[in-house]
């Protein structure tokens, strides 16, 4: 064909991160602490929940209700209504997608119109930028900073704040929506109340709808807590609180995710899920809803998954910081999530980068195409979750991902320990 | 800031305080204006199976309306989702754009199909059921300025992506064949005017969309009819969506075409498919789109900005299902075939059903619906106004006083067409004998 056969709207969005390193991971033989997955099983009682349901009757292999599994949106109703302490409505309040992946672009494509500005907090899950761009938007972006803390690095996600001022500068009569994601993939960060009412402050003041990524909600550790901005006041109504039922309960290709908010916005939501998959997969939906309903009689005791895997992991998590540390690198101790970055500035001389085929790329990206080809390890670089305008300042980061069993944590650390030993 | 933002920010303080006390959250928002819907999704919200398929919910209806099976799917696949479901990794992200086992399955089947290789990585995308490929190639080919021509009745999804893509739809209806007595009409009787095919091709035309078999009438375009769209395609460089998903079901007599291995063809078509309609599964949601590379790239774009994987578990075991059937196609046992047999049969059942009451259904040649000319029942629905073509008044007064459900077919057609089809329903007959035998029930009494 002689004509431009591709649409506009997805020009400049065809490279992907997730795409070329996973292809890289499979192409080496690795440990994989790349992308974020678990490497251990579900909890059985989910894998159990979902051969019930391929067991079920005939109904649970056909359509169910498009906008979400009358039983799942019920036990999420119930169960976040719970959490945030007000009547959550089942049918017009929520609405169920194929992974929070598929809820983030159900909002922007319901919310943001040509020329909008959309905020999106720095680092960020790298769709967010792709996604703004496809929905015709622009993206504002403003950047965690590590506040140097007195005789050394800023150690811990906590350390990595927003300025009031500076965020307060990006908003203006264009601006539709900001995006944060709490607790933060890649750093960690989990977003503290006061922190939390700042931005709000500001969505009320702007009228700006508020687009919370709480994918990791029930991962955080050493005490931090998770809390929901659309639990505070003046909130509710503008803001769209995406959750994920894979991250949930550690089963990522399951694909099923949720947005929760305001029955005026969630109803452009389904609007727009309506009219691109219109329906999400019976079976898992009904595994869920029975992960959640066992989770809601659970709640806050020993016996609850969301308190046994953020235990789980906050071992596996100190394990990793420790045998970073020990061979050089310097953690950023998430206090939330799946994953920890680290600075390889101090380790950077020690690696070949004389690699042709990756000489234009950030530095992040061939320290870990090095890792990978040399010594087997997969990690992520970390100016993946920046704006092409702040990438070069953030280039001294790699994100790994924790979330895995022990003998692949002890593997990684025996790459490390060999390759430290032998510099 | 102006003022109005000052004072709804105000109002929303207040509202939340009394929110608090006395109402539920949602049921006080005022809306700001604001938080209205992107212009892309503007008058796109209704739909016709938001309407009518709560109904279903009513286990008192016999419900021959939604197009899903109330037989059970193939044991070897819910067998296949449950040994997949026990495997840890399967239960995980897999590769974005389909799943290493199923693409390979895929490329099998359907280089048998084409009889040429596909490109189990370049040429296929792994979809959210053929909804989520019409939606990716939608997205990734049309956009604002296009045409995109639909032939009516088309499944009603198509109209509202093309608009959300920002392109103009324009329709042009099967027509009946003049020369046809009104007995023993079938959907091959119902053709396209070739000349009036070739005036909607302007130089605007992105694409053509057809659907073969067709929902809801069940034609099976003949090898001259899509010869007659290629050489339209070809003619004014257009693309082809080939919407495929019923492929499988297709009765004595007939045989299934891919406008993709016609001369020139192949690189500019995109053909979906279905896993829910092959194995009767549409609780699944799994669907595929194959095509050449310079193509199928721009549905992976879409594709990894959208939703970026489809679930694991679910994709193999549709794999493990496809290799059984490649193994025996062409062979009775292959579910492919099976199925179309046993279905056959329903309709047949369906068609005698409605002629024993005097109507005259369009006999399909393939997929599992039929669709119906009332008239012969003469239900007068002077009461119930004027502001809905008959279809839609006749299934919803069919639905409260017999207990019966279908779909109206001017669902399925454009504003200037509604007149042409206003007297049709569609039935869906992939049912068990059960609820056949209730529907013949209903339509016997019809007049008690």
């Amino acid at each position: 064909m002689s004509r431009q056969l591709h649409a506009r709207r997805i020009e400049g969005v065809d490279k992907n991160i997730w795409v070329d390193f996973t292809q890289l991971a499979a192409d080496y033989q690795v440990v994989n602490l790349g992308q974020g997955f678990p490497d251990f099983s579900p909890p059985s009682y989910i894998q159990e929940a979902f051969c019930k349901a391929v067991n079920g009757g005939c109904s649970m292999h056909q359509y169910t209700r498009a906008f979400g599994h009358p039983p799942l949106v019920s036990i999420l109703a119930k169960f976040f209504g719970r959490v945030v302490g007000h009547e959550i409505d089942a049918f017009e309040d929520i609405l169920v997608t194929v992974g929070a992946y598929q809820a983030l672009f159900c909002t922007f494509q319901a919310l943001v119109d040509e020329d909008d500005e959309v905020i999106i907090v720095e680092p960020f899950f790298d769709c967010y930028q792709p996604m703004v761009k496809m929905a015709g938007g622009k993206g504002v972006y403003v950047p965690l900073r590590p506040v140097s803390m007195e005789g050394g690095k800023a150690l811990t996600s906590a350390d990595w704040v927003l300025s009031s001022e500076e965020l307060a500068s990006k908003f203006n009569p264009r601006t539709k929506a900001i995006v944060i994601n709490t607790p933060n993939n890649p750093l960690g960060k989990v977003y503290k109340r006061e922190e939390l009412q700042v931005i709000a402050d500001l969505c009320i003041k702007h009228d700006v709808v508020c687009i919370s990524d709480e994918v990791y909600e029930w991962l955080t550790y050493d005490g931090a807590k998770h809390v929901k901005i659309a639990s505070l006041p003046g909130m509710w109504e503008r803001t769209v609180t995406i959750g994920s039922g894979g991250k949930s309960f550690s089963a990522t290709g399951w694909k099923v995710g949720w947005a929760i908010g305001a029955g005026p916005i969630v109803k452009h939501l389904k609007t727009v899920h309506q009219n691109s998959v219109y329906h999400c997969a019976t079976a898992a939906q009904e595994a869920v809803a029975q992960g959640f309903q066992r989770e809601y009689e659970l709640f806050g005791t020993p016996d609850s998954y969301f308190l046994q895997l953020p235990e789980m992991l906050h071992h596996k998590r100190k394990k990793l910081a420790t045998c970073l540390e020990s061979v050089g690198l310097q953690p950023v101790l998430p206090e939330g999530g799946y994953f920890m970055i680290a600075d390889i500035s101090s380790l950077s001389e020690y690696v070949d980068l004389n690699d042709p085929s990756t000489q234009d790329e950030p530095h992040d990206y061939r320290f870990v195409k090095w890792l990978i080809k040399e010594k087997g390890l997969a990690t992520i670089p970390v100016s993946a979750f920046y704006s092409p305008e702040h990438r070069k300042d953030f280039e001294n980061y790699i994100r790994f991902c924790f979330v895995k069993e022990d003998s692949t944590l002890n593997a990684a650390e025996d790459i490390l320990r060999k390759w430290s030993d032998g510099k | 800031m102006n003022i109005t933002h000052r004072t709804l920010s105000s109002a929303y303080r207040l509202i939340n305080t009394s929110c608090i006390r006395n109402l539920s959250y949602s049921q006080c928002i005022m809306a700001s204006s604001r938080h209205t819907n992107s212009k892309r999704i503007e008058g796109l919200d209704k739909n016709v199976w938001v309407a009518f398929t709560s109904v279903a919910a009513d286990p008192t209806i016999v419900n021959l309306g939604q197009g899903y099976p109330d037989i059970p799917p193939p044991a070897y696949v819910k067998e296949g989702l449950a040994n997949a479901a026990a495997v840890d990794k399967l239960n995980q992200y897999t590769r974005g754009f389909g799943h290493p086992s199923l693409v390979k399955a895929l490329s099998q089947v359907y280089g048998k199909v084409y009889g040429h290789q596909i490109d189990p990585f370049k040429e296929i995308l792994v979809t959210v059921g053929g909804y989520g490929s019409l939606f990716s190639t939608m997205q990734a080919l049309v956009e604002v300025g296009d045409e995109v021509i639909i032939i009516e009745p088309f499944f009603d999804c198509y109209v509202p992506m093309v608009r959300m893509a920002g392109a103009t739809p324009v329709l042009i209806p099967l027509r009946l064949r003049s020369n046809k007595k009104t007995s023993s009409i079938s959907s091959a009787d119902w053709v396209l005017d070739p000349e009036e095919l070739a005036s909607k091709f302007t130089s605007k035309t992105k694409a053509i969309i057809i659907n073969t078999p067709n929902n809801p009438i069940g034609k099976i375009f003949t090898k001259d009819e899509l010869q007659t769209i290629s050489d339209l395609c070809i003619k004014h460089d257009t693309l082809c969506i080939s919407d495929e998903v019923y492929e499988w079901l297709i009765y004595k007599g007939h045989q299934h075409i891919k406008i993709a291995t016609l001369p020139g063809m192949w690189d500019r078509t995109i053909t979906i498919s279905s896993a829910g309609k092959t194995f009767s599964v549409t609780g699944w949601k799994l669907g595929w789109s194959i095509g050449p590379e310079h193509l199928i790239k721009h549905l992976q774009t879409v594709m990894q900005n959208t939703l970026y994987t489809c679930a694991t578990p679910l994709q193999e075991a549709v794999a493990q299902g496809l290799m059984r059937d490649y193994e025996l196609m062409g062979r009775p046992e292959c579910y492919f075939t099976s199925l179309a047999v046993e279905l056959e049969g329903k309709r047949d059942r369906m068609a005698a059903i409605l002629q024993d009451v005097g109507m005259s259904p369009i006999i399909p040649e393939g997929g599992y619906f039929m669709c119906v000319d009332v008239t012969p029942l003469n239900q007068d629905l002077s009461h119930m106004g004027d502001d809905e073509p008959y279809d839609y008044k006749f299934v919803k007064w069919m639905i409260k006083e017999k207990k019966l459900a279908a779909i109206p077919v001017t669902a399925f057609c454009g504003d200037a067409s509604k007149k042409q089809f206003e007297k049709y329903i569609r039935l869906c007959f992939i049912k068990q004998d059960s609820t056949l035998d209730a529907a013949e029930g209903i339509l016997k009494n019809w007049n008690k």
